[in-house]
């Protein structure tokens, strides 16, 4: 089959591969319909996640047809359409059973890489390096799902890939950033990252209830697609965010803030400059420019919820700040499995249109060119789907 | 199902399998096979903060050379053809930097910085003679690097003597602990059929049983090298505890237990490993040595894992990446083996 491989910074390749087998019994194979490409494949792209190997395919988002079931899938036939959750989950684990997919215990070979790097694991997650089990992803013509009988979504036929496929992370990553600022009636809720997983949290903090939402990016085709989730925008690039963000919340600041953009946060000013040269020659492998903007930005008692994702160090935490404010951090790769179902439903209901932050669509075979232009946010593009 | 607040951050503790810190506080119990039980304690006390710099010297350089491996080229003048190279010295940086931090006597975690220094220096010497470099640069890497491996190699034969891992007979003392959804009961039994040990061990290739006390074990190590032993079972005690050991004609003295305790609010079985390597030295000595990689237990930890997989899922699970072991160098790509499977 054709898959998407990586080969290092900058680099990956369309080739062909073995076609996956059913390795253990509770795996399905599916053939891959639908595919996207994720704002984290690009911290992959860009070289930031430590444990890739050459040749490792790529790709946490994707959907498909079932064809083939390992002995212990008893929920799935040959021919069912499926959505796949990005974290690799065995549901009867201590973590599984309390809903926190993406902590299973029982889902990554590689544990021990992990804990060196972060003290405990997390989950197995498809195609995200050898650390996180070593798996691979579904941009590809194939791809083999372990624990199929939890990690999958039947989709009825009358509902086409495009409004589903984001099921499979960034709606319900979205919905998790906005589910942890634990909304209540009235609450303005700040959004740094206008990607498509900021678009997703704008979006999830209104159906929260959430009075007002205000994004903060600098692409203006992004800001323009925030306000049309219902958001009121900022451009960091024009405004001084705390500042402004005082003046629209009478100086107590959003009651909470998430942080959708993640370790390579781009920013103007000495302290941006700062963490540039920080992970480019010492002791840092984040740039934390947001998340240290959302800190101080929020209100006393306030909650930062983390949705971006970082992978080691950083510095210059405000500490002093979450502490003295009382301020919660809620953070996590999302626990897709709890959400797909609730969130299938409400895009059945009408109450939401996943497809609408669709900007490309393109085939497998162009994936480097479709990593290239997500990367560089060419041609206004905000999210690109493969198919094969 | 366990309450758990909306967010998804829990209150609970932690059962995943650790390290087990009072394990390495036994390896660490002063004259533990010490050859010197009147050592000068202040002195310990500063050895161990000189291999916690060592430590954050690790984690630094090695993110510099993972995340930033062309600035630290051109700060170190490397030629282009050698710059892959800093990603994966890089990494190991990092893996030694915590690896020392994270252990209360981090003795192996120091001879594996002798050990990349070694290597940095090898690399630094290859730019040198290259004529693409800058020679000047280089030779003052090569300097810093020089003077970092005497500190390194002096940490660790100080830590080395105190942990004992340099004692004659090669002792390796190995504690670890898991939490595993199941009753004592049936891990006791899972556990005191021998046989079910090549299911989940990467090493014992079989266990042939001879009766209710005698078993033959084969073990499997690196390069196709096979140990064979007798054990024993030395204390039994139905749902709690076994213990084993080889008998007087093996050539590895070897001997170990596992207990099996209910967890506290009916979370599952805290299963408890204690194992005791004695190795003859010598070539055999070493290759046994080369069965627990440079940490010894850790080997033992991704077992129990396994253990614990086979338990709540009824197997082991497999990724592309890891079809022929867990360890760094045996990865695969994550891609489909193909007929290889
Ligand atoms: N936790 C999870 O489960 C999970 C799942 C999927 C994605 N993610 C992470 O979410 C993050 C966003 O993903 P995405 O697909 O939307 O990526 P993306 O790259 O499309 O979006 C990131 C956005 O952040 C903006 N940005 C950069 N610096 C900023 C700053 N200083 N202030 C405000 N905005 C800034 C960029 O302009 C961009 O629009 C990534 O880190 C990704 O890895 C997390
Ligand atoms: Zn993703
Ligand atoms: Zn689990």
């Amino acid at each position: 089959m054709k898959a998407n491989c990586w080969y290092g910074a900058g680099d990956v390749r369309v080739e062909q591969v073995p076609d996956p087998t059913i390795l253990n019994r509770r795996d399905a194979i599916l053939k891959v319909t639908s595919t996207a490409i994720c704002g984290s494949d690009l911290h992959l792209y860009n070289g930031l996640m430590p444990t890739m190997k050459a040749g490792d395919i790529l790709g946490h988002e994707f959907m498909g047809e079932v064809v083939e079931v390992g002995s212990e899938v008893t929920n799935l036939r040959v021919g069912d359409r499926v959505v796949t959750a990005f974290p690799i989950a065995c549901g009867r684990c201590l973590p599984c059973r309390q809903e926190l997919f993406s902590l299973c215990e029982n889902s990554n070979p590689n544990a021990w890489m992990a804990e060196k790097l972060l003290g405990h694991s997390p989950s197995g997650i498809f195609g995200y390096s050898h650390m996180l089990g070593g798996f691979a992803g579904g941009q590809a013509e194939y791809a083999r799902v372990p624990f199929a009988d939890v990690g999958t979504i039947k989709i009825p036929s009358d509902i086409p890939d495009e409004q589903v496929l984001f099921l499979s992370d960034i709606f319900p990553t979205g919905y998790m950033a906005a589910e942890n600022c634990q909304i209540q009636s009235g609450d303005t809720i700040a959004v740094w990252g206008c990607g498509p997983v900021g678009q997703f949290a704008i979006r999830s903090a209104f159906l929260l209830g959430a009075e007002r939402v205000i994004a903060i990016d600098r692409f203006p085709d992004r800001l323009q697609m925030a306000r049309d989730g219902g958001a009121d925008t900022m451009n960091y690039e024009e405004e001084e965010v705390y500042d402004r963000l005082m003046e629209m919340t009478g100086g107590r600041g959003p009651d909470a803030c998430i942080d959708a953009v993640g370790m390579e946060a781009h920013g103007p000013g000495v302290l941006a400059a700062y963490d540039r040269m920080k992970q480019a020659v010492m002791l840092e492998s984040d740039r934390p420019y947001a998340l240290r903007q959302a800190i101080m930005s929020c209100k006393n008692g306030g909650t930062v919820s983390i949705i971006g994702v970082y992978s080691g160090f950083i510095d210059k935490f405000p500490i002093g700040s979450i502490m003295n404010r009382s301020l919660t951090i809620k953070t996590g790769q999302a626990h897709v499995q709890r959400y797909m179902a609730p969130l299938l439903e409400r895009i059945q209901r009408g109450e939401i249109d996943p497809s609408v932050i669709i900007t490309h669509r393109m085939r497998l075979h162009e994936a480097p060119q479709a990593f290239a232009k997500f990367n560089r946010k060419e041609d206004h593009c905000m999210k690109i789907v493969l198919t094969p | 199902m366990e309450r758990q607040d909306a967010g998804g951050t829990t209150t609970l503790e932690h059962p995943t399998a650790s390290d087990d810190r009072t394990g390495s506080a036994i390896n660490s119990k002063p004259g533990f096979r010490s050859r010197s039980p009147q050592r000068d304690h202040s002195d310990d006390a500063s050895h161990e903060r000189l291999a916690q710099t060592l430590g954050w010297f690790s984690i630094g350089l090695g993110m510099a050379e993972l995340f930033a491996p062309r600035t630290v080229a051109r700060l170190a003048g490397l030629p282009h053809d050698h710059r892959w190279l800093l990603g994966a010295s890089g990494l190991r940086e990092i893996t030694m930097g915590l690896g020392i931090l994270s252990e209360r006597r981090p003795a192996g975690w120091m001879w594996s910085r002798v050990g990349g220094d070694a290597l940095d220096l090898a690399l630094l010497a290859t730019a040198l003679s290259s004529a693409q470099g800058n020679r000047k640069r280089t030779a003052a890497a090569m300097l810093a690097v020089a003077g970092i491996a005497a500190v390194d190699c002096f940490a660790s034969r100080h830590l080395s003597r105190m942990v004992g891992w340099t004692s004659d007979d090669g002792a390796v003392l190995i504690k670890k602990t898991i939490m595993i959804d199941s009753s004592p009961e049936a891990l006791y039994l899972f556990w005191r059929d021998f046989q079910n040990l090549s299911r989940f061990t990467e090493h014992v290739e079989s266990v042939t049983i001879y009766d209710r006390h005698h078993s033959h074990w084969t073990v499997k190590g690196p390069a196709g090298y096979r140990v064979e032993w007798n054990a024993e079972i030395t204390d039994d005690e139905p749902n709690r505890k076994i213990a084993w050991r080889t008998t007087s004609q093996a050539d590895i003295h070897h001997t170990g237990s596992v207990e099996f305790t209910p967890s506290p609010g009916g979370r599952g079985t805290l299963v408890r490993v204690v194992m005791e390597y004695n190795v003859p030295a010598g070539v055999l000595g070493a290759s046994i040595a080369k069965l627990f990689g440079s940490e010894p237990g850790q080997q033992v930890q991704s077992d129990l894992r396994r253990l614990k997989q086979i338990i709540e899922v009824g197997e082991v699970l497999k990724s592309d990446g890891s079809l022929h072991g867990k360890g760094i160098l045996q990865q695969r790509p994550a891609q489909p083996a193909g007929s290889h499977t």
